[in-house]
Order: C-alpha cells, then sequence, then structure tokens
C-alpha cells in the first residue's frame, strides 16, 4: 500500500528499474481511490477497467523492452472538463450527465501516447466556475487536510486527489486561479503555464481568452515532468505557442538561486491576508534570502482593477462558450410543458441544467457584451488587461520572478462563502492578473498557518514562455524548506480516517 | 395570405427615389471547411461530413482554412478592396438549431476586404459604380428541413431536421454601401451586379457560383424616399432571392409594394422578408431593428489574420481579368454585333458561351443555340438556363454535329430534347434514336428517281436550265425522307440526277 505515497518520479524510477509494475502501482491507487472517494468526492468517475488495462499494456511493452516515456505507467487523474473517448466528461454539469465524448482532449491524447494509465476525471465547479468545488453539481469535494473545508476550486477534485494519495499526479486547468488556489489550500503543487503552452483543445472552454491546462502534484519534479509530458504545439488550437519551452524536467534540477532576483508585489501582501499566510510566505522568503537571492519590491498598481475585468471577460467568453449546450446536439434535453418549440426545449433545457453560478455568469457576461455597453464592461476590460500587461512586463524588468501568496487565506469552511459570491471573487486576487497576462504561475506550499494548521501557498509569477523559471526556483525552494522541516509537507498531513 | 397592393411601377419611379443595398454570401468551393478538415461537398448523405468542431461539440476547436483565406483575399482583390493587414474573425451570437455553436465565428470590425468598387453594366448600356463596404469571411450554418405542415415553413411544421453538413463551409459575405440613382433601372441593376459576383468568382475558381444549389446567395436590401427628401427611408432586407431573375423582381415588387404603403400613409416596417418565387411576392418575415444585438466579440480560439504585403501581391498577379475588361475582349474575338453581345450579357449566357466556343464551337453557332432554342426551353419551362440539364461541351458537340452536316437543324433540335430529358451526349442520342442524317447517296437517290418518274414535267425544267423548279422535288423527297437528310445535298442529286438522264 505504500505505493500511494510515491511521487511521480519516484514510480517512474522504479518502474524503470521493474522494482513494481505499472498494474501494481494502479490497482494500490484505485484501491485507495475506492477507499476515500466516497468521503472525499475527488472523482467523478473512476476507470477502474480502463486504467487496469492501461497498465497491463505498458508492462507488457516494457517487458519488451520498448522504448517509453519517463511517466510512462505511472497513473494520472483528469479534470473532468476534458474529453476524454468512451468516459463520460460532466465538467461537474448536470447538463452533461452521461455524456460520453467521441474524440479525445489533445492533452489527453498525450497522456495515453504517454501510456499513463487514467484513474478517472475529477471533480470541480460545475465549467470551472468556482473557487470550493461547491458549485459542482455532483456535490463538493472536501480537503483532507480538514474534511469541512473546501480543497479550493475550481480544480477541488484534482487537489484532493493528489493531496490525499488517490493520484501521484493530476490534470488541472486555470482561468483564474483554479489549479494554483486548490493547490495552495491543500499543500500540493499547482502550475499554470504561458498562455498557449499547452493546447486548450479539448477543454470545455469557460474563458477562452484565460483557460490554460496545467500539472497538479506533490512536488516541484512532478509538475515539472507532467507539463514536459502535456505541453507543445498543436494545430487543432490556433492559440498554442508555436515553439517548444524547453524542458521543466531539466529546469526543475537547479539547486541554487544565487543573484536571482525575486520582487515582491506590494499590491498582494499586507492588509487583506491572514497573519499565518504572510507569516509563512515571509519565512520562504527569507530562506531564498538566506541562500543568495535578492529580493526587491515592485508594484503593480492596475491589480486592483483586475478582479473587476476578470469578472468580465471571463462571463463574456462563458456565455458565449456555453451557448452550444442547448439539447440539440448532446447532452441534458428537457421537454417543456404545453407545446414544444425548439426555443422552449433549448430555454427548458439550459433552466434545468445549468446552476445557478452558471447562470448568474452568463446573464453577467451577456449583458456585458451587449450593444451600448460593450465599451464601457468589455473594452474597458480589455483595456485593464493590457494594463496589467503593462505592469508586469515593467516588474519584470526589476525581477527574474514575482512573488507573492497565492490565496489571502488558508482553505475555509463549507458553505462559508456560498451565499456571497463577491466574497468568493476576492479569493482569486492574487491568481487573476496571471490569466489576464497570460504569463505563467506556480503555487508552492511553504508550510502550515500557525493559526489554523492550514497549508499555505506562495505563488511565482515568471514573464510569458519563461515556465523554466518557476521551476527553478521553486525546487530550490521546495528543498530549503524540506530541510528546515526535516520531512515533506505532505508528512505533516492528519492521517485520514474515512470510516 | 393577404395579398399586397402594388403601385404601378413607373408611377412609383415618379414619386420616390430608390436606394438598394445588396449583401451577397458566396460558398467557397475549397475541399475542406473554413475551421476543420471535413469535406466541403454539396448533396452527400446528410450529417456525413461533420466532425466535433463544426458540430459545436464541447471543447473542439476551431483552425482556419489556408485555402478559404487566400480564396476571400482574392475576392477582395477582384474587387479593388483594400486588404486588411490584420482581419480579425468575431463572434456573431444568436441561439438558432442550425448554428452548431450557437454563435456564428464570422467577422465584425476587422473585415478581410474592404472598400473596393466595381462597374455594373444594365441593361440600357449604362454603367454603374458599385461601391463595396466590405467582404468578409465567415462559416456558413447547417441546412433546416421542416417537415409537416404546408408552407415547408418553421411555422406550422411538425417538426424539423437539420443537416449540419453545410455548416462551418466557407463564405464570403460581399457588402454593397447604399446604391443611389439608379431609378427605374435599380431591379436590373441589382440582378447585374449579383451576376458580375457569379462572374468574378467562378472565373477566380473560388466557388462553384451555382446559385440553384446556394452557392451565390442574396439579400436585397431595399427602400424608397420621396423624391428631395434627405432622410433615408426605411428599408426592408428580402433574403436569399436565389436566382438572378428573383433579385430583379422581388426588388421591382419591394419599390411597388413600399410605393402603395408610402402613398397611402402607412409607414414600412423595418423587417427581412422571404421571396416566393411561384407567386412573385415577398412576405414578412420576422422584424429587425437595429437593436439586434449579436454581443460581437473577438474570438478568442483565434488568432488574427496578418496577410503579408508579399503574399496580396503575389495572389494579385495571379486574377483574372476584370469582366469589364473580359466582355470587350470577347466581343471582338468573337466579332459578335453591339446588339448580339448585349443580348448575350443580359441573358446571362456570356460564361456558357464562352465555354461553348473553347469547347470547339463557332462563336455565332454558340450564339444562335444557347440564345435561341436552349434559352427558349428554359423560358417555357420558366427554369434559369443553368437550371437546364445541358452543359457547353454537350452544346458544342450538337452545333458540330449541325456544321459537319450530320444533323439537320430539326434533328439537332430533337438531340437537344434528348439531351435535356437526360438520354445522354449527343452523340449518343443520335445514334439511340436513329436521327442521323441520310447521307447514303442510294437511299437518296432512291426517293429522287420516284419523284421524278412521278413528275416527268419537272424533269423537263430542269433539264431546260430552270433549277427554282427542283424545290418542288427537293420538298417532295424530303418528306419521303421523313426529314433526315441534308436538303443542300438532295438538291445536289436532284440536279446531277436532271441532267444525267
Ligand atoms: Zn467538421
Amino acid at each position: 500500500m505504500s505505493f500511494v505515497n510515491k511521487s511521480a518520479s519516484e514510480l517512474s524510477a522504479m518502474l524503470a528499474s521493474k522494482e513494481i509494475s505499472s498494474v501494481e502501482i494502479t490497482q494500490a491507487q484505485l484501491d485507495n481511490i475506492d477507499r476515500l472517494n466516497p468521503k472525499i468526492n475527488s472523482y467523478l468517475t473512476v476507470t477502474h477497467e480502463i486504467a487496469l488495462a492501461q497498465a497491463k499494456e505498458v508492462d507488457e511493452l516494457r517487458a519488451k523492452g520498448e522504448k517509453l516515456s519517463a511517466l510512462a505507467g505511472v497513473p494520472i487523474a483528469v479534470k473532468d472538463n476534458l474529453t476524454t473517448i468512451g468516459i463520460e466528461t460532466t465538467a461537474g454539469s448536470k447538463i452533461l450527465k452521461g455524456w460520453i465524448p467521441p474524440y479525445n482532449a489533445t492533452v489527453v491524447q498525450k497522456i495515453l501516447a504517454n501510456r499513463m494509465p487514467i484513474l478517472g476525471k475529477t471533480n470541480m465547479d460545475e465549467f470551472a466556475m468556482g473557487s470550493s468545488t461547491e458549485n459542482s453539481a455532483y456535490g463538493p469535494s472536501l480537503n483532507p487536510w480538514d474534511l469541512k473545508r473546501t480543497p479550493g476550486g475550481s480544480g477541488g477534485g484534482s487537489s484532493s486527489a493528489v493531496a490525499s494519495m488517490q493520484a501521484a499526479i493530476a490534470i488541472g486547468s486555470d482561468t483564474g486561479g483554479s489549479i494554483r488556489f486548490p493547490a495552495a489550500v491543500t499543500g500540493t503543487v499547482g502550475v499554470k503555464p504561458t498562455y498557449g503552452a499547452v493546447s486548450r483543445y479539448g477543454l470545455i472552454a469557460l474563458g477562452s481568452s484565460l483557460d490554460q491546462i496545467g500539472p497538479v502534484a506533490r512536488n516541484v519534479m512532478d509538475a515539472a515532468m507532467l507539463q514536459d509530458a502535456i505541453s507543445g504545439p498543436d494545430a487543432m488550437d490556433a492559440t498554442s505557442l508555436p515553439e517548444s519551452l524547453g524542458s521543466m524536467t531539466e529546469a526543475a534540477k537547479n539547486d541554487s538561486v544565487k543573484g536571482l532576483k525575486i520582487g515582491i508585489i506590494k499590491e498582494l501582501t499586507g492588509e487583506g491576508f491572514q497573519a499565518g499566510v504572510s507569516e509563512r510566505f515571509q519565512e520562504a522568503l527569507d530562506l531564498l534570502v538566506a541562500s543568495g537571492a535578492e529580493i526587491v519590491e515592485v508594484s503593480c498598481p492596475s491589480f486592483q482593477y483586475a478582479i473587476a475585468a476578470y469578472y468580465l471577460i471571463q462571463p463574456a467568453e462563458a456565455s458565449s462558450n456555453l451557448a452550444r449546450f442547448d439539447s440539440v446536439r448532446f447532452g441534458l434535453r428537457v421537454m417543456p410543458e404545453g407545446a414544444a418549440t425548439v426555443e422552449k426545449v433549448m430555454a427548458a433545457t439550459r433552466e434545468e441544467g445549468f446552476g445557478p453560478e452558471v447562470k448568474r455568469r452568463i446573464i453577467l457576461g451577456t449583458y456585458a457584451l451587449s450593444s451600448g455597453y460593450y465599451d464601457a464592461y468589455y473594452g474597458s476590460a480589455q483595456k485593464v488587461r493590457t494594463l496589467i500587461q503593462a505592469d508586469l512586463a515593467k516588474a519584470f524588468e526589476k525581477a527574474n520572478v514575482l512573488v507573492s501568496p497565492t490565496a489571502p487565506t488558508t482553505a475555509f469552511l463549507l458553505g462559508e462563502k456560498q451565499e456571497d459570491p463577491l466574497a468568493m471573487y476576492l479569493n482569486d486576487i492574487a491568481t487573476i492578473p496571471a490569466n489576464l497576462a497570460g504569463v505563467p504561475g506556480m503555487s508552492l506550499p511553504v508550510g502550515l498557518a500557525k493559526e489554523d494548521n492550514l497549508p499555505v501557498g506562495a505563488q511565482f509569477l515568471a514573464p510569458a514562455r519563461e515556465d523554466a523559471r518557476l521551476y527553478k526556483v521553486g525546487a530550490v525552494l521546495e528543498k530549503l524548506l524540506e530541510n528546515k522541516w526535516s520531512k515533506k509537507m505532505m508528512d505533516f498531513a492528519p492521517e485520514l480516517r474515512v470510516n | 395570405m393577404a395579398k399586397d397592393q402594388l403601385m404601378d411601377y413607373q408611377k412609383a419611379l415618379e414619386t420616390y427615389e430608390v436606394v438598394i443595398g445588396l449583401e451577397v454570401h458566396v460558398e467557397l468551393n475549397t475541399n475542406t471547411k473554413m475551421f476543420c478538415g471535413c469535406a466541403n461537398v454539396f448533396g452527400d448523405e446528410p450529417n456525413t461530413n461533420v466532425c466535433p468542431n463544426c458540430l459545436g461539440f464541447p471543447g473542439a476547436m476551431p483552425a482556419v482554412n489556408g485555402k478559404a483565406i487566400e480564396n476571400s483575399i482574392k475576392i477582395g482583390l477582384a474587387l479593388d478592396c483594400e486588404i486588411a493587414a490584420t482581419g480579425r474573425f468575431a463572434r456573431k451570437n444568436y441561439f438558432y438549431p442550425d448554428l452548431a455553436k450557437n454563435f456564428q465565428t464570422s467577422q465584425y470590425d476587422e473585415p478581410i476586404a474592404f472598400e473596393g468598387k466595381i462597374d455594373i453594366e444594365v441593361p440600357s448600356g449604362k454603367v454603374f459604380t458599385v461601391e463595396i463596404e466590405r467582404a468578409h469571411m465567415e462559416e456558413d450554418a447547417g441546412k433546416l428541413t421542416h417537415v409537416g405542415g404546408s408552407t415547408g415553413r418553421i411555422q406550422g411544421a411538425e417538426f424539423s431536421l437539420v443537416d449540419f453538413n453545410r455548416a462551418g463551409v466557407p463564405l464570403v459575405e460581399i457588402v454593397t454601401k447604399p446604391i443611389y440613382g439608379a431609378g427605374d433601372e435599380a431591379p436590373e441593376l441589382a440582378a447585374a451586379y449579383v451576376r458580375s459576383i457569379r462572374e468574378i468568382v467562378k472565373n477566380l475558381g473560388v466557388s462553384d457560383a451555382r446559385m440553384e444549389r446556394g452557392n451565390v446567395r442574396c439579400d436585397a436590401n431595399v427602400s424608397i424616399r420621396p423624391k428631395g427628401q434627405e432622410k433615408l427611408g426605411t428599408r426592408t432586407e428580402t433574403k436569399n432571392v436565389n436566382s438572378l431573375r428573383s433579385i430583379e423582381r422581388a426588388v421591382k415588387y419591394e419599390i411597388q409594394r413600399q410605393a402603395q404603403l408610402l402613398s397611402q400613409g402607412t409607414a414600412i416596417i423595418q423587417e427581412t422578408r422571404h421571396w416566393h418565387e411561384d407567386r412573385g411576392a415577398t412576405s414578412s418575415g420576422r422584424p429587425k431593428s437595429d437593436a439586434d444585438d449579436y454581443r460581437y466579440f473577438p474570438e478568442p480560439d483565434l488568432v488574427p489574420v496578418q496577410p503579408s504585403k508579399e503574399w496580396i501581391e503575389q495572389l494579385r498577379a495571379t486574377l483574372p481579368e476584370k469582366p469589364a475588361i473580359r466582355r470587350k475582349r470577347l466581343q471582338e474575338l468573337w466579332g459578335f454585333s453591339d446588339l448580339e453581345f448585349r443580348d448575350v450579357v443580359n441573358s446571362d449566357l456570356l460564361d456558357e458561351i464562352d465555354d461553348t466556343v473553347k469547347a470547339g464551337a463557332k462563336p455565332q453557332a454558340a450564339r444562335k443555340w444557347w440564345t435561341g432554342e436552349v434559352a427558349r426551353i428554359a423560358n417555357s419551362e420558366d427554369k434559369d438556363i443553368t437550371e437546364l440539364a445541358i452543359t457547353p461541351s454537350q452544346v458544342a458537340q450538337i452545333a458540330e454535329l449541325v456544321e459537319s452536316g450530320k444533323l439537320t437543324d430539326r434533328l439537332a433540335r430533337e438531340v437537344l430534347t434528348g439531351v435535356l430529358a437526360g438520354e445522354g451526349d449527343p452523340a449518343e442520342i443520335v445514334a439511340k434514336r436513329g436521327l442521323e442524317v441520310v447521307s447514303d447517296d442510294g437511299a437518296l437517290l432512291e426517293a429522287i428517281d420516284k419523284v421524278l418518274a412521278e413528275q416527268p414535267e419537272v424533269l423537263e425544267k430542269i433539264r431546260e436550265g430552270k433549277v427554282q423548279a427542283a424545290g418542288a422535288v427537293i420538298g417532295a423527297v424530303m418528306k419521303a425522307m421523313a426529314g433526315s437528310a441534308d436538303a443542300a445535298r438532295v438538291r445536289e442529286l436532284v440536279i446531277q440526277r436532271a441532267t444525267e438522264k
């Protein structure tokens, strides 16, 4: 059973040396899922047969001496907004209940090409709209550190799965922080790569100009290996970058931050941040400075408009992206009372199929794009986006990477913010600018807040295409912290009793 | 449906000034669709050329067809347009069951081509310069078939079927600026304009340009205002008028209908209207206001199109000649009189005759067949000539058979009927129906001898040198041969026989 505590890189080495088989790992992983998932609800679908068949296949190939990729045989969890042939894909929505896609997302295709068994599809806020998974039509996931709390959102299924040893690694998607916030509150590592680094083809779109797929893991090296496995140009995604960004795995082997200039974002520290969060964050910075990094303060005044701009652009794009859910070609179909016309069927289906947060954002986005309001809302929001990009560009003239806490607080209680959408939105203050600017960001665990013993995350940002910088600084800080603690982050986690 | 009252056309033109605007959709004939790899084919089994993308499945993303962009630029250049340094796709959001994503990927404020113009000659010989506002790229929607109900329209239908084969087919929409001052020739100008667009895209090779298949579709905006009034009148948009003749008729109808309404003090409603070919009338569609809100915004799944100057110049260098220049060249080449040539253009037969000549026919013969017998048949069947099942090469073959004396004009007309009935190529029909001219002199001589024997007085006259007298013999021989003889040959033989004896 101890396999499930291993990291992906450890499993990779053990598989390569034939110390264990992929079937053994996968079976152990599935057993742990069967034990924990009924309580934690990380997975919406668990694909026992598929995973074991894939594991068997990769074991046979290895036995034949076939050359395999680094992660071959390491099982993985996939967020439920990526299309998977033959596996139900709902994006956390009732409107897609039972939908079996006829095609694979490019990232899924890459996972299969890397011969990583797929354990299942992870829970999420409906269409990735939310910060807690409470907007999932299939109930929230729970935080393994405290089952009364959220594992973050929208990718709380992936973060809770990785944090509770139901998978070593998982795929997430990040539109305003959906990888990084869940990582921060579950003590895991989450990376949103540069916009375009990973193909979005097959990702059920939320905000197309903001969405980016990325890795969720328990350490920096695992995240790096997974990013390498899923990234690269894709003819199916016109916005995917034409060039490779180099090896993140190599970057994660870095052991020095000497001379690295780290910019602290003035607007994302101090007031409004939980004391325990600020304390751990400062401690991490002190460790980096002690190892030769230099701290500079940078200012990004436009960040104060980031949430407002984000909550215009993202709902606007979502209102259009979600228009296709009309019952005509796939998904739920609800017949209205009385004589059915196509309009009435569409309306009845969307009324019943979408949850309240989705409806709220469709209305918001439809309004923001309306003629007469477009310039004031969507147009202005795009201008803010340009300002944020300019502020970041200026900051990166002074610093190689920027840093802030990933979130203002540790994991909040389930239900705590559900009646107050604005409070929920404010949670993403530190993560949203990266999506608006298209730059990469990483959330790295930096310990537990002393007031609640819950994980705290630090977020690093790098210029677009410089994802490697995140892995370089992340790898060093991770080592510094582990040396200081004399254990790994996950070793702080309470033992899960789910019966 | 209540019948519209129409004002007499000339009377309407005395009181009102006509302003028209034309939107022409051209379906490109690229191998694949605009944003996916599905085949762009007309007439396949419904929903066979579809994929996650053109079905609007969750997660699917568009990938631009480079050939469609190239063809759009060519159309822009042929219309003397500026080509945008940056053309952006935009989403036009509206719900409709034939629109898979419930938004159409189109272009909004950054079209690929803009500010063009084209000279259009109307039947009177007058030339109008029509200004082009823009030509932009977009995708076609699927095709709805309404089942049940009497009209085939969505109202009253029991259910509707959607064929997504057409969804995502590349379209270029060409929009004119308002066209003023065409007066009573506005309907002809509208038709002549669409004819020119069709000719251009056909000669560019970027579209099959078959109106009956919807390759070229026209929406005609018509408004009228009292002469001297500056403010434009309320316009109506008559949708999908799918033949040149219909365009002319629909514009004329709208002028007369609107004039009647205004003259009796009734306001024009801004709306889309449908043209009904069968009863030659438009009917009210859905009201349309300027507040129709498509919530356009830049398509975030696509990057802007940025054609390089070099590429644009390369494409410009490949353009075929302009319609006006082509016409001048062809008239000289064919040696048609002005009247003959105008007749050809106005009958919309320029391409057919050009293709027929290219297939080997003499220009006058090609003209004679197309403007004569073929046009007559189309007219009697109330069809567009292009709807008839005959190709230029078949016409050329018929002309050739006549030219070489193998067919008489009368027999050739019979062959033509056979071709139109789908019996095959002219040569096959000649063989099948046994229509070939009797060129066996033996059979002819036998008939001639019989007639001459019956009419010794005629024989005598011919021998005396009164050759005109042979006419009576020729007539009788042709009758005896049931018309399948070449009259000229019969004449030769009669004279020969008479002088021999
Ligand atoms: Zn397709």
